[in-house]
């Protein structure tokens, strides 16, 4: 092992017999690689959950009136499929799938700070899950009142809400202790050499998606607990009977969720940040910039919660400052967008299915993006409020835009993963039909939520019908792509060709270890002395 | 023993772990921070009614536990003293003594509470929708804030119980105490926080 002449004979993580063995080498190990690999299984297990949850959704819409649900089943089914695809899959996604297994490779270390922390985050998160789809079963019925649990709503209805918001605040604690141990790795234990600024830029976003799981968490934490308490003792914080008041409960829970959605875009732009370079074979244009941006959408990011409330009561001042902020955030997220332009402008490009999945991304997330600030501005805003243009907008945004990304992140780093490679021309096929398919599904919710139709409503005008029912194909088409998708990646690892150390040519360190990487990652530290884009 | 184990076992990093719990430690800050957010809202909505339901708290029972745990921050922060100069007897002793004090605040709450719950003032109780809002929220923050404080405290106990056994068996020792510095840490938070909570819920009238 010591030779690093020769070929070297290396055991990789997937094979490397630890201290267990079968199912005990994966879920007690403390490898960062395999802890990313168990929540890849789980989270795309969930996903496929939220998504058939949705399809029903879209069955239920295709007509006017009671299609196959009943309109309590609906309030249900909405509630649970934004609890699990928020919670379940794309606060943690990213992060806590590629964000485990390629930070530490990334910045040349040879695990997490805190690898036991790290494994035990996972089953955290694997006891929230539990909680969250038990949820659905309990006598009381599944929880109706939307993913943002509502006061007093929450407070008063008799549906099973308090196991849901128990799990939504267990699944927040991991949350909070995977963002620790990352900002933590990122301190200690980058690779000799390694400054700040010669760090890739998909750890620069994890930590700043980091700092956010870490502040702005807690927050929804005691948010969850005061429901919880309000609900079991009857206290009145949320309730206006009693003197409280449920604008507060928004406030607290929008002070989480909104800096939330930066939980769930930056790993996503982290990661087209890495793809784009590598496919055009082009110096990422203004690292600086994209790095410090990260850093100023996860700062603003905090500031501009209000937006979701201009229509709930509050002083007209409020309304346009938030207003402001929330602008603002645009500005950095812009910078993003011109640059991984402008590192395409006379790149070598070479077009393979990440690349595609990365293109996508920008195109979606442009879309979701401008529609964004038809939401953020008042007088629009008032318009459009919870309709479903504002549907359309965050699935563009968080489906889109951290969607696109996890498929653009698997197809790129799927060979390093597993050593094996998957059929391209099938990879590209299923892309197509994703993309089709998820514009058919979203765009005509912009058009009829202009024209009025509410969210969340079981039924609706018969004047919307058209709409629903491309929306409705669109999805059917979506979940297909989905099917042939992850088929051919199943086959990839099962079946594929074994795939070289450096498939796409790319720079960074990841590429430079044998695929799949051994245990310990690096044989020797390795020392940096180069930026992490090292293309002409 | 496999790579992976051994190389977990001699990658140690102190300074790593340290600032692990001081994160950790914000985000209990911040915990804690919504509640007192919570509370000047609702402290600006019913100055009056706060103003009397808070006469209704011992100040002296306050005061007793206040200084009963600025007592057991001092004895960890020297447990933690002793053990970077060798005396683990000594380490033992101070960290037993905290853990006493943490059972001294306990019961002494236990009395407090138990006092209030005689008058029928505790969350869902008859008597409680039938107050003022303010005396209400007042009292619902109360139960609230000092019950998140003394699982707190549970908490911090048993963290110290597992660093007494660890340096009474000997994995804690002289070369090797960021687990005890760490609990103290914890320890420390736990009293920080009551150090707001007491001027909050007793002084201010």
């Amino acid at each position: 092992m010591n030779n690093g002449t020769a070929k070297v004979e290396y055991v990789s993580y997937l094979q490397h017999k630890g201290k267990f063995k079968g199912l005990f080498s994966w879920i007690f190990a403390t490898d960062h690689k395999r802890i990313a690999l168990l929540y890849l299984y789980a989270i795309a297990t969930f996903f496929f959950i939220g998504a058939i949850l949705g399809l029903m959704m879209r069955f239920e819409l295709i007509a006017p009136g009671e299609t196959i649900m009943k309109p309590q089943t609906y309030n249900g089914v909405f509630t649970v499929h934004g609890i699990i695809m928020i919670f379940m899959v794309v606060i943690p996604g990213l992060s806590a799938v590629f964000g485990n297994f390629f930070l530490p490779i990334l910045i040349g270390a040879k695990d997490v700070a805190f690898p036991k922390l790290n494994l035990f985050s996972w089953w955290i998160f694997i006891f929230g899950s539990i909680l969250a789809v038990a949820s659905q079963f309990l006598r009381t019925g599944p929880p109706d009142t939307g993913w943002t649990f509502y006061a007093p709503y929450s407070t008063s209805t008799g549906t099973s809400v308090i196991m849901a918001t128990t799990a939504a605040f267990v699944l927040g604690f991991s949350s909070i202790l995977t963002g620790l141990n990352f900002i933590v790795t990122i301190h200690r234990m980058r690779a000799p050499g390694m400054k700040f600024f010669s760090m890739p830029l998909f750890p620069w976003s994890i930590y700043a998606t980091a700092w956010i799981q870490l502040l702005a968490t807690p927050i929804v934490g005691i948010t969850l607990l005061m429901l919880i308490a309000e609900r079991l003792f009857g206290i009145g914080f949320f309730n206006p009977e009693l003197g409280g008041d449920p604008v507060l409960f928004q406030h607290l829970f929008w002070i989480y969720s909104h800096p939330a959605v930066y939980i769930m875009i930056l790993p996503a732009m982290g990661v087209i940040t890495e793809i784009i370079p590598t496919f055009c074979q082009r110096k990422v244009y203004g690292y600086k910039a994209i790095a410090f941006s990260s850093i100023a959408i996860a700062g603003v990011g905090f500031l501009v919660w209000g937006h979701h409330m201009y229509t709930s009561g509050m002083s007209e001042n409020a309304r346009w400052f938030f207003s402001l902020l929330t602008f603002i955030v645009a500005v950095p997220s812009a910078i993003k967008v011109f640059n991984w332009l402008a590192t395409m402008y006379k790149g070598s490009i070479d077009i393979k299915p990440p690349f595609l999945f990365a293109l996508s991304f920008i195109f979606l997330f442009l879309i979701g993006g401008l529609t964004g600030l038809l939401l953020g501005s008042v007088a629009t805003n008032i318009q459009v409020h919870d309709t479903s243009f504002v549907v359309a907008h965050f699935h563009y945004i968080i489906f889109g835009g951290m969607g696109f990304a996890f498929f653009a992140a698997i197809h790129y780093w799927l060979p390093k993963m597993y050593g094996k490679m998957y059929n391209f021309r099938r990879a590209t096929i299923a892309w197509a039909i994703i993309f089709v398919g998820f514009n058919l599904l979203y765009f005509p919710q912009f058009i009829i939520g202009i024209q009025g139709m509410p969210r969340r409503y079981f039924d609706y005008l018969p004047q919307f019908q058209p709409a629903q029912v491309i929306s409705t194909i669109g999805g059917i088409i979506l979940i297909s792509g989905f099917i042939l998708m992850v088929y051919n990646l199943v086959m990839g690892v099962r079946k594929g060709a074994p795939a070289p150390a450096n498939p796409w040519g790319g720079s960074t360190l990841e590429w430079q270890i044998p695929s799949p990487p051994p245990v310990e990652n690096f044989d020797e530290a390795p020392v940096i002395k180069q930026n992490p884009y090292d293309y002409k | 023993m496999s790579e992976t184990e051994t190389h977990l076992e001699e990658h140690r990093d102190d300074e790593a772990s340290k600032l692990g719990m001081w994160l950790f430690i914000f985000t209990e800050l911040l915990l804690f921070g919504g509640l007192f957010l919570v509370y000047s809202i609702y402290r600006a909505q019913y100055p009056a009614n706060f103003h009397e339901a808070s006469l209704e708290l011992s100040v002296t029972i306050g005061a007793i536990n206040t200084i009963v745990l600025l007592f057991s921050s001092m004895t960890i922060a020297m447990a933690l003293t002793a053990m970077q100069k060798g005396n683990k007897k000594l380490t033992l002793r101070l960290i037993a003594v905290t853990l006493l004090m943490a059972v001294v605040f306990l019961v002494n709450k236990y009395f407090e509470w138990g006092a209030k719950f005689e008058h029928g003032l505790y969350p869902g109780s008859d008597l409680m929708p039938l107050l003022e809002r303010g005396h209400l929220l007042y009292f619902s923050l109360y139960f609230f804030m000092t019950g998140l404080h003394a699982l707190h405290i549970i908490i911090g106990m048993i963290l110290l119980l597992v660093v007494y056994f660890k340096v009474k068996n000997g994995s804690i020792h002289i070369e090797r105490f960021v687990l005890l510095e760490n609990g103290a840490l914890y320890w420390h938070l736990v009293d920080l926080i009551w150090i707001f909570l007491f001027p909050l819920l007793y002084l201010i009238t």
